[in-house]
């Protein structure tokens, strides 16, 4: 088999074990279509001011929010937890003593998170159109939203893979994680909108992180605000440093 | 072809091999020679070097100095090539626990040119029964059985087992014993690691012993450190107050065994029990022991005055009373 071949042969792979484990199914996959009816039910009824001239129903909002939450479980967390623990198990060592090439696991890996993102990320809009009458891009702003979904997608990927170089194992790995992750979801307008009486060193902390943009460059799609490319080379540019933060620090053995 | 040429070589050729981590020298100056189709067993201690060793030609570890060729290749600038070509049972090993057997060793196949059969190999090990069984609900030797199956699913020629049975009730090792035997018997080269000495002498044709980054001693496990040419022990326990002869006794020993290593032994024995039937006199426990792998394992890892290139010593003390380790 050639690389191509062995990367979607892997994919199936990583596939099967993704829905087998109980844990990864349940906490990647069902976390945020649980936390958007959750959060919509506890404050979907009021609306919010996304924008000087636009204002939606909370709702809505929860739609493209919990999609970016999606995407991001889906990358950033699984990618970073499941790594580590096959790193931690002795599965990676084992791999990189066959002649599989290392850029089909990390393809396969990617493209296997890729497409979780992309079926949460269709789930929540039809649930949140079925139910929210949120509205779905179309045209070019689905095009542009497609484009922040990739990057962003591919940006998370390549940030789990590089937050496992300071995991020191396997059992540490959900906490560091979470860690990592969960204030930022808070700190960017994810799970509470920022609204435009937001502290000033929240509003500092969102924008130098991408969480923030990339939630913006969804909500682009969904909720029709201003689409900003800045968002989108924002989050590639983090993408790339935790590409060459994997490049330069990945082990494939345990590191204890 | 180049391919042929190196099927005349040795498998394995090392020479002057050495590794430090920092101030500690994990291995100084190996060498060491595998032929084609044998079962070469590193015998050795844990912290020995033996895993540090067989990294290196696995290529997951750079060396400092020496040469090392595998198949021809060289694992520090050559890994990817020899990659294809051999197998590997590592220490510590984890397969993703929510696939199957058999999904499992079709994956590990598939990274390989020419692979073996999925189900042949399932065989091989003994798995066919639980060839859709998951990973998680194996016991802790089928698991072991299944490295083996991965290490083999790509037909390599030479195959590395670090510790293969570690950890294995006594069932269980004599399942992976099986195994092992197999895989000589399809003509596959195996270099393993071991600190059990019965594994080493039921499955090499070739040990190295190997202490604090050295080889110590080397040879078929029926000869290794002169262990044929050392001399045998008799043992036995009198009963009552009779006093054999003159230069049989010896004190005995907390067990009441009284031991001695004569230099003559078919002599001794017929003069003991020749005095025994005369005196009839029950000589209890009565043995002939030859000096087991173990003790001169023992004798080449434990002593420090055991230096590299000396000569191995009896293994027999001097004063012929001989000792018991355990």
């Amino acid at each position: 088999m050639n690389t191509a071949e062995l990367t979607l042969s892997q994919v199936r792979y990583t596939n099967k074990t993704f829905w087998r484990n109980p844990a990864s199914a349940f906490f990647i996959f069902a976390f945020p279509l649980m936390f958007l009816v959750i959060f919509t039910a506890l404050l979907g009824h009021g609306t919010i001011r996304v924008s000087p001239v636009k204002v939606v129903d909370i709702s809505t909002y929860y739609v493209a929010a919990m999609a970016s939450f999606g995407v991001i479980s889906a990358c950033y967390t699984n990618i970073a937890i499941s790594v580590s623990f096959q790193r931690d198990t002795g599965v990676l060592k084992r791999m990189n003593g066959t002649p599989l090439p290392s850029s089909a696991y990390f393809g396969a890996r990617m493209l296997h998170a890729l497409s979780v993102a992309v079926l949460l990320v269709v789930i929540t809009a039809g649930f949140g159109r079925l139910l929210y009458s949120a509205s779905i891009p179309t045209g070019l702003t689905l095009l542009r939203f497609l484009v922040m979904l990739l990057v962003g997608a591919a940006s998370f990927c390549a940030l789990g893979f590089a937050i496992t170089a300071v995991i020191p194992n396997a059992d540490a790995s959900p906490a560091i994680v979470n860690a990592s992750i969960l204030p930022l979801l808070f700190l960017s307008g994810v799970f509470i909108p920022l609204g435009s009486n937001a502290p000033a060193w929240i509003v500092w902390i969102a924008r130098i992180f991408p969480v923030w943009h990339f939630a913006q460059g969804m909500q682009a799609g969904f909720l029709g605000t201003a689409f900003s490319w800045t968002d989108v080379l924002v989050v590639a540019a983090w993408g790339l440093a935790g590409l060459l933060a994997s490049v330069r620090f990945f082990s494939w053995e345990p590191r204890t | 072809m180049a391919e042929l040429a190196r099927q005349d070589g040795a498998a394995i050729e090392v020479r002057g091999l050495s590794k430090s981590y920092g101030d500690v020298q994990a291995v100084r100056g190996i060498d060491l020679t595998v032929k084609r189709g044998q079962i070469f067993a590193l015998l050795g201690p844990n912290g020995a070097g033996k895993t540090t060793t067989v990294e290196i030609l696995e290529g997951y570890r750079s060396r400092d100095g020496g040469t090392v060729k595998i198949l021809g290749y060289d694992p520090g600038r050559q890994r990817q090539r020899l990659k294809s070509q051999i197998g590997i049972v590592l220490q510590s090993t984890g397969v993703d626990r929510y696939l199957t057997v058999g999904e499992t060793v079709a994956m590990y196949a598939g990274f390989y040119p020419h692979p073996r059969p999925v189900d042949e190999v399932i065989d091989l090990v003994g798995l066919t029964a639980k060839r859709d069984t998951r990973v998680l609900k194996l016991s802790g030797g089928q698991q072991r059985r299944l490295d083996v199956a991965i290490a083999l699913a790509g037909n390599p020629d030479l195959l590395f087992l670090d510790e293969p049975t570690t950890g294995f009730d006594p069932s269980a090792r004599h399942e992976a014993w099986e195994v092992i035997k197999n895989l000589a018997a399809l003509g596959k080269t195996v270099l393993l690691t071991t600190h059990y000495m019965d594994e080493a002498q039921y499955l090499a044709d070739q040990v190295a012993v190997i202490s604090s980054g050295r080889i110590v001693a080397e040879g078929p496990p029926t000869t290794i450190g002169h262990r044929d040419q050392a001399r045998a022990r008799i043992r036995y326990r009198l009963t009552g107050g009779a006093t054999p002869p003159a230069g049989l006794s010896a004190p005995p020993g907390p067990d009441g065994l009284i031991e001695l290593a004569p230099d003559d032994l078919t002599a001794a024995l017929h003069r003991l029990t020749g005095w025994a039937l005369e005196q009839h006199v029950e000589l209890n426990g009565l043995e002939v022991i030859r000096p087991s792998l173990e003790d001169v394992y023992l004798q080449l890892t434990d002593d420090p005055a055991v230096q590299p290139g000396a000569e191995p010593a009896s293994t027999t003390s001097a004063d012929g009373k001989g000792r018991r380790r355990s």
